[in-house]
């Protein structure tokens, strides 16, 4: 049994976690920085490259991280129950591919070079944009939000924009080629505070209402009689939760790109170490999600140092032996 | 008790798109407490009435009173703070623990945001003790046997602390003493006054122990009323197109003078076909 106690010891122990991850990623880099750096550079008192470097850049970019991890891992988990499907993630209605195509669209026309907001405003277009169309099909298909029919319509609608992505590259010149593959391998160099910004807010206001639906959640993995039956007004809270899950994959994707396995691997671990009560599952997730990406980007910009990996690759690499790990204990 | 629990006048239901009713022209009345059974062939309606009765489907005609109000004017929180229902097989998708599996039934009670105080945690522990559940409380609901997880999910209908209980199929794929023990506790849930309503196809045991039963047929209520009175072997014969007899329990007990009913194992030729 979980008690509150367990619990509060718990977000403390994965909060100081990020809190430490977090200062590490802030001091490694191009230019290796002592925490007496950083500090100095927050309170103003350092020359103005470290400022720049720190505030300027390292920082925006840890918390885009953590609030990129934690998004995706609270939309995934969202996602699995709704779908009631233990592959699902993100980007499996179709997200991912409305936004490459959006953003790909943007760089082959050349439109990036008007203004940086071009790319994540054409990404987070497409996201939504492929989210609606799932919904049609779906409707089209089916009376109802039948999860296996969306399933179907998310296949198909990433498949189209898939194949718009590569109708568009055969025509590209070099330069938008490479730039377009690279934010499909998904980056959070070039962070901002703006970025920051962009993802914190639909990020704050659907894990406040996600949490509330908590309950709805765990009910809706049963299925959907029961929940019906214990009190789900059924329809609505998926709407909705669909609605948010997908503003949250959609916006995380328009400022970091395609960064996949986060939120399909992180509910998981969350489950297989603490149970599946969405109560503390949302929570952890997000905590999880944050600290992973934190320490993957940190990784990812040091490991082959002066290269930067893609950060999707790195998640990938890290994560598969570290989910496997769990799974094993799982047996035991 | 004998006060009306449900009431319904003249209910159909048919499928958006069905070219006929699921369920057609039925009134009657639940009495409050005992244990009623719905009965009937498969395709006789009786999922589609209960599905009725706890208002997950809204009837094409007529109107369901539950406690002299109509079904159609509570939101689905109101209908599962009065009614507890166990749905005919679910399977959660993610692992949990029997206590969580039952802690669900306190949803219609809490408010969004609002965490479960120490009342709901007594209620769930009350839940789990009156079906004998409390000793694995902790353990993975996958891990239980058939029986086990089924008796959890009616301690998680007892959570929602309704007065009535509805119950679809409850022992479908248990063996005979799980069966037998299951309708023995909801016996037991009835005789604390809960008004507990069972769809199921055995109808020897539904016999034995059901206060009242409903027969639907083809989507029609061809009887209802005390058990003995409705289920006669001629009756049954007509309604499951086989040849049923209907003989008095020898006893001991209890049993002693009850209906039993025993399907014929062969057909005569003259058997109506339905």
């Amino acid at each position: 049994m979980i008690t509150t106690a367990s619990l509060v010891r718990r977000y403390l122990l994965l909060t100081l976690l990020l809190g430490l991850s977090a200062m590490l990623a802030v001091r490694v880099g191009a230019v290796g920085l002592s925490l007496s750096d950083i500090i100095a550079a927050i309170r103003g008192t350092a020359d103005s490259a470290t400022r720049t470097i720190v505030v300027g850049l390292r920082i925006p970019r840890v918390v885009l991280a953590a609030l990129c991890g934690a998004a995706l891992a609270i939309s995934g988990a969202t996602y699995q129950a709704l779908l009631r499907n233990t592959l699902a993630e993100p980007y499996i209605l179709g997200v991912s591919s409305g936004a490459a195509l959006g953003a790909v669209a943007a760089t082959v026309f050349g439109l990036d070079r008007l203004s940086p907001w071009i790319i994540p405003a054409f990404a987070f277009a497409g996201a939504l944009a492929a989210i609606v169309l799932v919904l049609r099909v779906a409707l089209v298909a089916g009376r109802v939000l039948d999860r296996r029919t969306l399933l179907l319509a998310g296949v198909v609608v990433g498949a189209f924009c898939n194949a718009a992505v590569l109708l568009f590259l055969t025509f590209a010149d070099a330069e938008s080629f490479r730039s377009a593959v690279f934010w499909m391998m998904g980056s959070l160099a070039g962070a901002t505070w703006q970025h920051v910004l962009l993802l914190a807010v639909p990020l704050v206001i659907a894990s406040v209402v996600l949490f509330g639906f908590a309950r709805s959640l765990n009910l809706l993995a049963v299925g959907e009689p029961t929940a019906a039956a214990l009190g789900v007004p059924v329809e609505r809270v998926k709407y909705l939760c669909f609605a948010l899950a997908s503003v949250l994959a959609a916006a995380a994707v328009a400022v970091s790109g395609v960064i996949g396995f986060v939120g399909l691997i992180i509910p998981h671990a969350v489950r297989l170490m603490w149970g599946s009560n969405y109560r503390q599952l949302l929570p952890s997730a997000a905590l999880l999600g944050a600290i992973f990406l934190v320490a993957a980007d940190a990784a990812a910009r040091t490991v082959a140092a002066p290269t930067e990996l893609p950060i999707g690759v790195l998640t990938a690499l890290v994560g598969v032996p570290v989910f496997v790990v769990l799974l094993r204990r799982r047996d035991d | 008790m004998t006060d009306v629990a449900w009431q319904v006048e003249r209910v159909s239901f048919r499928h958006p798109g069905a070219s006929r009713d699921a369920v057609r022209d039925v009134t009657c009345k639940l009495a409050g407490g005992g244990v009623t059974a719905i009965l009937g062939p498969n395709g006789a309606g009786k999922s589609t009435f209960v599905r009725l009765l706890i208002g997950l489907a809204a009837p094409t005609s007529g109107i369901v009173q539950f406690h002299g109000r109509s079904l159609g004017s509570w939101t689905r929180g109101t209908i599962a703070r009065e009614i507890g229902f166990v749905p005919q097989g679910e399977e959660s998708v993610f692992p949990m623990s029997v206590r969580e599996v039952v802690a669900m039934g306190r949803y219609p009670h809490l408010g969004p945001w609002r965490a479960e105080t120490e009342e709901d945690r007594r209620l769930v522990r009350h839940a789990l003790e009156d079906v004998d559940a409390f000793p694995f409380a902790d353990r993975p609901f996958s891990t239980l046997s058939g029986g086990e997880q089924q008796r959890v999910r009616i301690a998680r209908a007892l959570a929602q602390h309704g007065s009535a209980l509805v119950l679809d199929e409850p022992t479908a794929g248990l063996d005979v003493r799980h069966e037998i023990e299951l309708f023995a506790l909801l016996r037991g849930l009835a005789s604390y006054g809960r008004t507990v309503v069972l769809v199921t196809h055995n109808l020897s045991l539904a016999s034995r122990l059901a206060d009242r039963v409903l027969l639907f047929s083809e989507g029609e209520l061809v009887a209802h009323g005390d058990t003995a009175a409705v289920l006669t072997g001629e009756r049954l014969t007509r309604v499951y197109g086989w040849p049923i007899d209907v003989v008095r329990h020898p006893g001991p007990g209890e049993e002693a003078g009850r209906p039993l009913v025993v399907p014929r194992l062969t057909a005569p030729v003259e058997a109506p076909r339905p």
